[in-house]
């Protein structure tokens, strides 16, 4: 009995031990996704708003560069169609292509030339090395979106609390450096900025990215009203697919698997019954 | 134990096989092996780890053909080709992944029931000494293995652990160059950590093979204890074991694919979605969960020195077990107290194990200061360690001492008796009923 409860402990707690880490930011915000639960899926009219935000807005600071024009039309993926299994030949993949100018060679002369992108291209980088990077921004280089939404504590939460919480509310008596922007859900110390009473340092941290979002900034195309509030929604859902595009056929696999494997565990269950149905043991 | 081989070639080809190379002997007397009748659940974690084991060779060598072990390469190659452009590339590289830590899971589930049941004595030290070696070349693989996607936490975690040997007297210093291949973590070092990634396995299946060689000369070990004395104590290992291990290692694969399907991400840690920066270093470095409580007793010990030999002789210590433990009665059941100081020792591996998680000045009692000692205040993560290492270590003393006064219970006559009779000769206690359904 002991080591059965000792090792279902054992079990409980080698599966579930959390790493909790001090933290000084806020937890971040409640948000409900249509992928959260074992076989919720994404909305797809909300990836299509989301990668409006991305293109109108992050991506004039922000690299995705993991992701390729093509895997927008791939299944699962904002603009996949059933029409076009082939997402290459997915017209609204071509058109979105074809808006960027991707660096390249000239195949006759050798010189760096821009071409309008083809559905094969990755999303460009908006800077051309991080020091530009770097540079453009205050010192602090915009994360590369890729896996944004993967790594941070919080995932796409995360990223719509930052989102949301950038500059909202700045208490009275705390002094925030110029070029930098208070997010309580991003991780820091403040202590240096608080003029209050030193016991009530607000939690939270500085970020170099100002206010990136606000009301009526994207228009949607399917008349969604464009509150922040939906926006910031929208492009944290578009980012969750970023970085997990392989959900939705990891789901749908992995629910025939289950209903394989029960089936073939019940099978050897009464396999054993079977033969050890004379056996006394 | 083994006994007379019951294998009779029955036509030409197979008796001229068998005068030159006895393989269908070998296979048929293999899977005839007398096995004690009374084995229970916990005896099916063999099995369950070799299906672990050529799991983690078959997805790791389909990995290999994708992956790029450079430090330019390495992170793209996994998280942009390997997870995204590969055909099913999320699911191998999520069965290998996370393959780890079942594989750990299972194997500290197997050691456990090996120490509960006494498995390690007379006649089984080779066996056991094997499976320990087994353990330590898992740890290193497993090692070696989460460096290779080249993010935050496998940088910095090879940085942390690869140190760890410069603090040997002497020759750490050019241990650890050898190791990195140069002076800091980099190229070669991953180079490096790849090769041994994919020659270790092989090594740990050349000693599994000893290990089930050394296991079929006494024969299994039984939850009672107690010696095989007839053919009647035995089922043949075909069909009796074949079939209930395929149960167990069912049931273990639909855990197995619950994670890879639905929580792909449970053991991953964020900073490792990172790829790998020398310059910035993670607010928070640990290792993976099997690897945490000796984490835990290394940061404990305030020297460098010294905890990397407490980790060390953590280890060390359950490879004399054999030779520590020198009781007469072989299982736990019948040694009521010695059960209550091994249930006590895994809560002290699983506390070190949360205590490794943990920052070491973290407090236990939030926001209780009391006073430093030796570098830390008593309500500190680090204290807990010390003390719950303390328990850890002081187990194998006790393991030593108990024969001594220990009262044990009466232990039946044969391994079969208490089956047999119904529970009529079962000592007290139900420690036996889990059995009866086998």
């Amino acid at each position: 009995m002991a080591l059965r409860l000792t090792l279902a402990a054992a079990l409980a707690c080698g599966l579930a031990l959390p790493v909790m880490a001090a933290t000084t930011q806020d937890t971040p915000m409640e948000v409900h996704w249509s992928f959260q639960s074992p076989l919720g899926m994404y909305d797809q009219a909300q990836l299509q708003r989301g990668y409006k935000v991305y293109r109108e807005v992050c991506s004039s600071c922000h690299s995705m560069n993991m992701v390729a024009f093509r895997n927008l039309g791939d299944k699962g993926g904002p603009f996949w169609n059933p029409k076009y299994p082939n997402p290459n030949e997915n017209p609204v993949v071509k058109a979105i292509a074809a808006d960027y100018q991707i660096p390249d060679i000239d195949s006759d002369t050798g010189e760096a030339i821009k071409r309008p992108g083809t559905s094969a291209d990755y999303f460009p980088n908006p800077y051309a090395n991080p020091t530009a990077g770097k540079a453009a921004n205050g010192g602090a280089l915009p994360p590369d979106m890729s896996l944004l939404a993967k790594a941070r504590e919080g995932g796409p939460a995360y990223i719509y609390s930052i989102v949301m919480g950038d500059d909202a509310h700045i208490p009275a008596g705390l002094v925030v450096p110029p070029g930098k922007h208070y997010d309580p859900y991003i991780a820091g110390d403040m202590t240096a900025y608080w003029k209050g009473d030193p016991n009530k340092v607000p939690r939270g941290g500085v970020i170099a990215m100002p206010p990136p979002l606000s009301p009526g900034k994207v228009q949607f195309d399917d008349g969604t009203a464009s509150s922040m509030d939906q926006e910031a929604r929208d492009v944290a859902a578009f980012l969750e697919w970023a970085a997990d595009p392989k959900m939705e056929e990891r789901k749908q696999v992995g629910v025939a698997a289950m209903i394989f494997l029960v089936l073939f565990s019940g099978l050897l269950w009464f396999s054993y019954r079977g033969v050890w149905r004379d056996v006394e043991h | 134990m083994s006994g007379p081989s019951i294998y009779e070639p029955k036509t030409a080809i197979e008796r001229w096989l068998d005068s030159r190379l006895p393989i269908i002997r070998f296979g048929v007397d293999f899977m005839d092996f007398p096995t004690p009748r009374n084995l229970n659940y916990w005896w099916t974690f063999g099995a369950i780890l070799a299906f672990c084991l050529v799991a983690q060779i078959v997805t790791g060598i389909v990995l290999a053909m994708h992956y790029d072990p450079s430090g330019a390469g390495a992170f793209i190659s996994v998280e942009q080709h390997i997870m995204r452009d590969v055909n099913y590339g999320w699911l191998i590289r999520g069965i290998h992944a996370n393959g780890a830590s079942m594989f750990f899971l299972a194997v500290y589930l197997h050691m456990l029931r090996g120490i509960y049941y006494g498995s390690y004595k007379a006649p089984r030290e080779v066996l056991w000494l094997l499976g320990c070696v087994i353990y330590v070349l898992m740890m290193a693989t497993a090692f070696m293995g989460y460096v290779l996607p080249w993010g935050q936490m496998s940088f910095w975690g090879a940085k942390v652990i690869t140190n760890l040997l410069g603090a040997i007297p002497v020759i750490g210093p050019t241990i650890t160059t050898l190791l990195w291949g140069g002076f800091a973590v980099d190229d070669p070092t991953l180079n490096r950590f790849f090769s041994l990634h994919y020659l270790l396995p092989f090594v740990i299946a050349a000693v599994v093979v000893l290990h089930v060689w050394a296991l079929h000369v006494p024969g299994n070990s039984n939850p009672t204890g107690v010696a095989v004395k007839s053919k009647s104590d035995t089922l043949p290992f075909h069909p009796y074991y074949t079939v209930k291990d395929g149960f167990a290692v069912s049931l273990f694969i639909i855990l197995f694919a619950t994670i890879v399907f639905f929580l792909p991400d449970a053991f991953a840690k964020v900073d490792n979605e990172v790829m790998a920066n020398p310059l910035v270093t993670p607010a928070h470095i640990v290792p993976e969960w099997y690897l945490l409580p000796f984490y835990a007793i290394l940061r404990a010990i305030p020297d460098k020195l010294g905890g990397v030999i407490g980790l060390g002789g953590a280890i060390a210590l359950v490879f004399a077990l054999p030779w520590i433990d020198r009781s007469k009665v072989r299982s736990m059941r019948y040694r009521p107290t010695a059960r209550i100081f091994f249930a006590f020792w895994v809560l002290s591996a699983l506390v070190l194990g949360w205590c490794g998680s943990q920052e070491p000045d973290g407090q236990l009692f939030p926001g209780v200061t009391m006073f430093n000692l030796i570098d830390y205040d008593i309500n500190s993560v680090t204290w807990v360690s010390r003390i719950a290492a303390l328990y850890y270590f002081a187990f194998f003393v006790i393991l030593g001492l108990l024969p001594m006064w220990e009262k044990t219970r009466p232990v039946p006559d044969s391994l079969f008796t208490p089956v047999l009779s119904h529970g009529a000769a079962v000592p007290a206690g139900a420690a036996l009923a889990p059995e009866k359904k086998g």
